[in-house]
C-alpha cells in the first residue's frame, strides 16, 4: 500500500507500540493482583495522580475536535471542513473509549462503575461528569456509526441516521461542552489545596476553552499523520486556517487567565521561585509561543510549521492538566508524588493501543473518503474503492 | 439535636484509650505499634499527636456541611441529621473523589486491598443512633473527648474559656471552619502549632461547586436554542440559495 521506506517507519513504530503494550499488560496484572496500592504511588494524601491527571483530563480534552468539528461542519454549515471532520469524530469516539479504559484502572471497584447512573447525588461533579461520559459516548458512537454502515453499504439504516443528526450533533455538542468544563469544576472544591497559580473560580471556562484549543491542534496534528501515513494528501489551506482560528482562540484563553491571576491578586506568585512558578511558566510559554508564531502567515501556510505549532499546544495543553491535577496539588496535600513505572506503562499502552486502532480504522473503514456522507446517500452513488 | 464531640487538648494526657476503643468498636487491630502512628489511616481512624507537651487528637470533623458528601457520585457519604457522616460501602465504586475534596485530608483508603473501601471515623454512628456516646469518648479517663449535643458543647467551651482565660488559646475550632464541624477542638496554643489547619474559609465548600452545577440547566437551555437557531439559518439560507439558482435556471 505504502511505499518501503514509509513501510520499515512503521514497523519500527509497531516494535515500539508491541513492547509498550506488553509492558502495558503486566502493568494491568500487578493492578489486579496488588491492588492500587503495587501499582501506583498514590497515598491518603495525594488520591489523585497520573491516570486522573493524564489518561482522563487530557484524554477528554484531546477529543474535543470531535464536537468543535461536527459543530463546525453540521450547525455553521461550513461544508469545506466536512474532509477532516471523521477522523475528529473518530479522534473524538477513541479518546472517550480509552478514557473509559483508563477510569476501570483508577477506580478501586471498576465493576461498579455504573453505579452513579442509579444511585445519583445531583451535588457532585463526578455525577455529572460520569453521566456525561456515558451519553457522550453513545453520542460519539451514533456519530460515527454512518461511517461503519456505508462500509457494509446499509444505506436504509443510513438515512434514518441522516435524519438524527443535527439532533445528535446539538446534543453532542451540548454534552461536551458540560463535560469539558466539568472536569475543571471537580478542582472547585480544593480552593486550600490547589496553588493559587491554577486554582480559580473560573477553572471550568479555562478547561472549557483550552479544550477548544486542544481539539483544533489534534485535529491539525492527526491530518498530517494521517497524511504522512496513507499518503492522503493534506488538505493545506483547510488546516492552515484551522491554525489561524486556534491563534485567536489561544489569545483568548491567555488573555482571561492573566486577566484571572490579576483579579484574584496574585501576580506576585509569578516570580517566586518555587518548582510551581518554574511549571507554570513552562505551561504558557508552551501557549504563548505557538499563538505568536500562528498569527503569521508564513507559519499557519506551511504543513511543517503549523505542526510543531500544533504539537506545542498538545505540549502546553497537556501541561496545563498536569500541573492542576499534580503540580499545583502537591503543596497543599503536604506530600510530593512521582508517578510508579506501572503507572506509566499503563498510561502509555493505552496511548499506543489509541494510535493502533486510529490506524486500523483509518486503513478499513471509509475515514478518509473523498465523498462526503450526505451527497453519497442522497446520490445512492456506489462508494469508490478504498485505497490510495 | 445534632450531637457532637469536644476535644480539649489541656485536659489530653495522651493515654490512647480512644484510639484502642475506636479501633475495637470498628473491629480493626490495634497494638503498640500502630499506636506510635500518629496519622490516620484505613487501620486507624482515630490517632493522638503529640507536640511537645502538647497533644492534638486527629479524627474526622463530621462537618455540618460535608464536602465529602457533596462530591460523592454515588451518594455512599451521608450526613445524618443527628450529626454522624455515614459511609456506605456498597454504593462505593472507588473514584476516591472524598479524599481529593476533604478540606482535613479525612477519608482514608486500602490502598493494599484488591477489592478497597473508604475507610473513616463515622462519629460511631451506630452508637449515636442508639442514643449511646461515642467509643471514643465513653473510654476517655479525663475528658479530653466529650460528648453530647453541639450546641450544649459550645456553651461549656465558651465558659472554659472565660473562666480559664489564660489556660487556653481563645478560639473555639469548628465552630465556623467550612461552615462548622460537629467536632469541636480547645486547645492551650495557637491550632496551626498543633497540626490543625487554619487557613480554612468559613464557608461550607460544596458551595464552590454547586454555583458551577446550578449553571447547568442554563448553559442546556441557551446551547441549545442557539444551536438549533443557528442550524437553521444556515440551513435556510442554503435552501433559498438553491431555490433561486433553480428559479435563475428555468428561466434562462
Amino acid at each position: 500500500m505504502n511505499g518501503s521506506r514509509t513501510g520499515l517507519r512503521w514497523s519500527f513504530w509497531q516494535v515500539i507500540a508491541g513492547v509498550l503494550m506488553i509492558a502495558g499488560v503486566y502493568a494491568a496484572y500487578i493492578r489486579v493482583t496488588q491492588g492500587l496500592g503495587g501499582a501506583t504511588h498514590l497515598n491518603d494524601q495525594f488520591p489523585w495522580g497520573l491516570w486522573i491527571g493524564f489518561d482522563i483530563l487530557c484524554g477528554v480534552g484531546l477529543a474535543a475536535g470531535g464536537f468543535t468539528l461536527a459543530a463546525t461542519v453540521h450547525i455553521f454549515n461550513i461544508e469545506r471542513y466536512k474532509p477532516i471532520l471523521r477522523p475528529a469524530i473518530l479522534t473524538a469516539f477513541l479518546g472517550y473509549l480509552l478514557v473509559i479504559l483508563a477510569l476501570m484502572f483508577d477506580l478501586g471497584l471498576p465493576y461498579r462503575i455504573w453505579h452513579p447512573l442509579v444511585m445519583w447525588n445531583p451535588h457532585s461533579v463526578m455525577f455529572e461528569v460520569g453521566w456525561c461520559v456515558t451519553l457522550y459516548t453513545t453520542v460519539l458512537a451514533l456519530e460515527f456509526l454512518p461511517v461503519v454502515l456505508e462500509q457494509f453499504r446499509w444505506n436504509k439504516a443510513l438515512k434514518i441516521m441522516h435524519g438524527f443528526l443535527i439532533p445528535l450533533v446539538i446534543l453532542g455538542v451540548i454534552l461536551s461542552t458540560l463535560h469539558q468544563s466539568s472536569l475543571g469544576s471537580l478542582y472547585l472544591i480544593v480552593p486550600e489545596k490547589l496553588y493559587p497559580l491554577w486554582y480559580s473560580p473560573l477553572l471550568p471556562v479555562f478547561f472549557f476553552v483550552s479544550a477548544l484549543c486542544a481539539g483544533l491542534a489534534m485535529t491539525i496534528f492527526e491530518s498530517w499523520q494521517s497524511s504522512k501515513a496513507f499518503g492522503k494528501h493534506l488538505e493545506l489551506p483547510l488546516v492552515a486556517s484551522m491554525g489561524r482560528v486556534l491563534a485567536v482562540l489561544l489569545s483568548v484563553y491567555l488573555t482571561m487567565r492573566l486577566l484571572d491571576l490579576q483579579n484574584r491578586g496574585v501576580l506576585r506568585l509569578l516570580l517566586v521561585r518555587r518548582t510551581e512558578t518554574y511549571l507554570f511558566w513552562l505551561e504558557i510559554a508552551f501557549f504563548v509561543v505557538p499563538m505568536f508564531l500562528l498569527f503569521r502567515r508564513k507559519i499557519h501556510n506551511n504543513p511543517v510549521t503549523l505542526y510543531g505549532c500544533a504539537v506545542l499546544v498538545l505540549f502546553g495543553f497537556v501541561s496545563n492538566r498536569l500541573n492542576v491535577s499534580i503540580t499545583g496539588m502537591e503543596t497543599g496535600s503536604g506530600v510530593s508524588y512521582f508517578p510508579k513505572w506501572t503507572e506509566v506503562a499503563v498510561t502509555l499502552a493505552i496511548v499506543a493501543l489509541g494510535f493502533l486502532i486510529f490506524r486500523f480504522a483509518c486503513k478499513n473503514l471509509p475515514i478518509f473518503g473523498p465523498q462526503p456522507m450526505v451527497s453519497r446517500v442522497r446520490s445512492q452513488a456506489p462508494i469508490p474503492v478504498e485505497g490510495d | 439535636m445534632p450531637k457532637g464531640i469536644l476535644y480539649d487538648s489541656t485536659l489530653c494526657v495522651g493515654c490512647r484509650l480512644c484510639e484502642k476503643a475506636c479501633s475495637e468498636h470498628h473491629n480493626l487491630n490495634y497494638n503498640d505499634d500502630i499506636a506510635k502512628e500518629e496519622k490516620l489511616s484505613a487501620h486507624k481512624l482515630t490517632a493522638i499527636t503529640t507536640h511537645g507537651d502538647k497533644f492534638m487528637r486527629k479524627f474526622c470533623m463530621n462537618c455540618l456541611s460535608p464536602t465529602c458528601a457533596s462530591v460523592c457520585p454515588v451518594a455512599a457519604l451521608q450526613k445524618s441529621p443527628l450529626g454522624p457522616v455515614t459511609y456506605d460501602s456498597t454504593r462505593c465504586i472507588g473514584c476516591r473523589y472524598c479524599m481529593f475534596a476533604c478540606p482535613y485530608q479525612v477519608p482514608t483508603y486500602q490502598w493494599n486491598s484488591r477489592l478497597p473501601v473508604v475507610k473513616k471515623c463515622d462519629m460511631c454512628a451506630d452508637r449515636v443512633f442508639a442514643s449511646l456516646p461515642t467509643a471514643c469518648a465513653e473510654a476517655c479517663p479525663t475528658g479530653a473527648t466529650k460528648f453530647g449535643e453541639r450546641d450544649d458543647l459550645i456553651a461549656e467551651a465558651r465558659q472554659r474559656l472565660s473562666s480559664n482565660p489564660g489556660q487556653y488559646y481563645p478560639k473555639i475550632y469548628g465552630l465556623e471552619e467550612v461552615g462548622g464541624t460537629s467536632m469541636l477542638l480547645l486547645a492551650a496554643a495557637p491550632f496551626e502549632e498543633l497540626g490543625v489547619k487554619v487557613s480554612l474559609p468559613h464557608e461550607p465548600l460544596p458551595l464552590l461547586t454547586w454555583r458551577a452545577l446550578s449553571e447547568i440547566p442554563s448553559i442546556v437551555s441557551v446551547f441549545g436554542v442557539l444551536l438549533g437557531g443557528v442550524w437553521w439559518i444556515r440551513h435556510r439560507t442554503e435552501e433559498v440559495q438553491t431555490a433561486e439558482r433553480a428559479e435563475r435556471e428555468k428561466k434562462s
